[in-house]
C-alpha cells in the first residue's frame, strides 16, 4: 500500500510539475520577470534599499493631519545582499523553479492518493480528474478569494499572517468540501458551507494602503494567468494521479 | 462451524489491511503537507529565492 500511494504520487507530481513548467514558462514566468523590472526600479529609484527598515512608518506630507502607514518591503534587506543565495537569472532560475513544481505536485500528489485509499472503491483517471478539481478548489479557489495571486513588487500584509490566513482558509475548503460532498444531509451541507465561508468572514489580512511599483494592468494579467496555470496543473494531477493509481495496483506490498 | 471461523478469519484480515489502507494513507498525507508547507511557506531566503517563481505562480503568499 505504501508503495501504491508513493509510487503512484512521485510518477503523477513528476510528470505534472514537469509539464507546467514548461506552462508556466510561457504564461507566468514572462508576467514574474517584467513586473520585476518595475519592482527593481522603483525600491531603488525611489527611495535608497537602505533607508528602509523591515518595517517603516512614513509621513505624507501635505494630507493635514500626518497620515502614516506602515509599508513591508517586498523582499527584506537581506535577499539583496551578497550573503543570501539565489538561482542565477535564466536557465539555473527555470531549473529551480521546475524542481519547486515537481515537489509541489508530488505533494499535491501525496494528499490525491493519501484519498483515494481513505475513500476506497475503483479509482480512474476520471474519478482522480473529480479530486483534481476538488483540490483546485481548496489550494486555488478559496485562497484566492482573499489573497489574489501577487506579482512580485505588490503590497501586502505581514508575510506570517497572510501565511497563517492561506492554510486556514485551504483547510476550511477542504473540510467544508467533503462535509458537502460526502455528508449527504442538509445540516451536513449547509455546516460545510459555513466552514467555507467562515474564513472570508473572518477577512484574509491587507495591506494598510495599496498602490504597488508595479502596473495594476501586469498585477491583473498575472492573477489570471496563475489562476489559469493552476487549474491545468490540478486536472493533469488528478488525472494522472488517478491513473497510476490504478496501474500500480498490483504494487500492494 | 468450519465457515464461522473463515469468516473471522476474513474480518480480522480485512481490519487489519484497513489499518495498514490507513497507516499509507496518514504517512502520505502527512509527508505531503511536509514538502507543501517546506517548499511553499518556509522562510528561509535560500528557499525562498530557489522557489521565488513557483510560489508566485501558485498564488502562495511570498515575500
Amino acid at each position: 500500500m505504501f508503495r501504491r500511494l508513493f509510487g503512484a504520487a512521485f510518477a503523477a507530481g513528476i510528470v505534472a510539475g514537469l509539464a507546467i513548467s514548461a506552462i508556466q514558462e510561457f504564461t507566468t514566468t514572462p508576467i514574474i520577470l517584467h513586473a520585476e523590472e518595475y519592482e527593481n526600479a522603483g525600491t531603488e529609484a525611489a527611495i535608497p534599499e537602505s533607508a528602509i527598515p523591515e518595517t517603516a512608518v512614513f509621513r505624507v506630507a501635505g494630507t493635514g493631519a500626518f497620515h502614516g502607514f506602515t509599508i513591508y518591503k517586498a523582499h527584506s534587506g537581506e535577499e539583496h545582499g551578497d550573503e543570501s543565495w539565489g538561482p542565477e537569472d535564466g536557465l539555473e532560475r527555470s531549473l529551480f523553479t521546475a524542481g519547486t513544481n515537481i515537489t509541489m505536485g508530488i505533494a499535491f500528489a501525496l494528499m490525491l492518493t493519501a484519498a483515494f485509499a481513505v475513500h476506497g472503491g475503483a479509482i480512474t483517471g476520471r474519478i482522480g480528474l473529480l479530486w483534481g478539481i476538488g483540490g483546485f478548489a481548496v489550494f486555488t479557489l478559496g485562497p484566492n478569494l482573499g489573497l489574489p495571486p501577487e506579482v512580485p513588487g505588490s503590497m501586502a500584509a505581514e508575510l506570517g499572517v497572510r501565511q497563517l490566513w492561506w492554510i486556514g482558509c485551504a483547510a476550511a475548503t477542504g473540510i467544508g468540501l467533503c462535509l458537502m460532498v460526502f455528508g449527504r444531509k442538509l445540516p451536513l451541507t449547509i455546516l460545510g458551507v459555513l466552514i467555507i465561508a467562515a474564513p472570508h468572514i473572518v477577512g484574509a489580512p491587507q495591506p494598510a494602503e495599496v498602490g504597488g511599483g508595479v502596473p495594476p494592468e501586469i498585477a491583473g494579467h498575472f492573477a489570471a494567468a496563475s489562476i489559469v496555470v493552476a487549474a491545468i496543473f490540478w486536472v493533469m494531477l488528478g488525472w494522472l494521479s488517478g491513473t497510476f493509481y490504478q496501474r500500480f495496483s498490483g504494487a500492494n506490498a | 462451524m468450519n465457515d464461522r471461523i473463515q469468516a473471522t478469519t476474513a474480518d480480522h484480515l480485512e481490519t487489519e489491511s484497513r489499518t495498514r489502507v490507513l497507516a499509507a494513507s496518514v504517512a502520505a498525507a502527512l509527508f505531503g503537507g511536509f514538502l507543501f508547507l517546506g517548499i511553499g511557506f518556509a522562510h528561509s531566503d535560500t528557499i525562498h529565492n530557489a522557489t521565488h517563481d513557483a510560489r508566485h505562480a501558485f498564488a502562495l503568499p511570498c515575500h
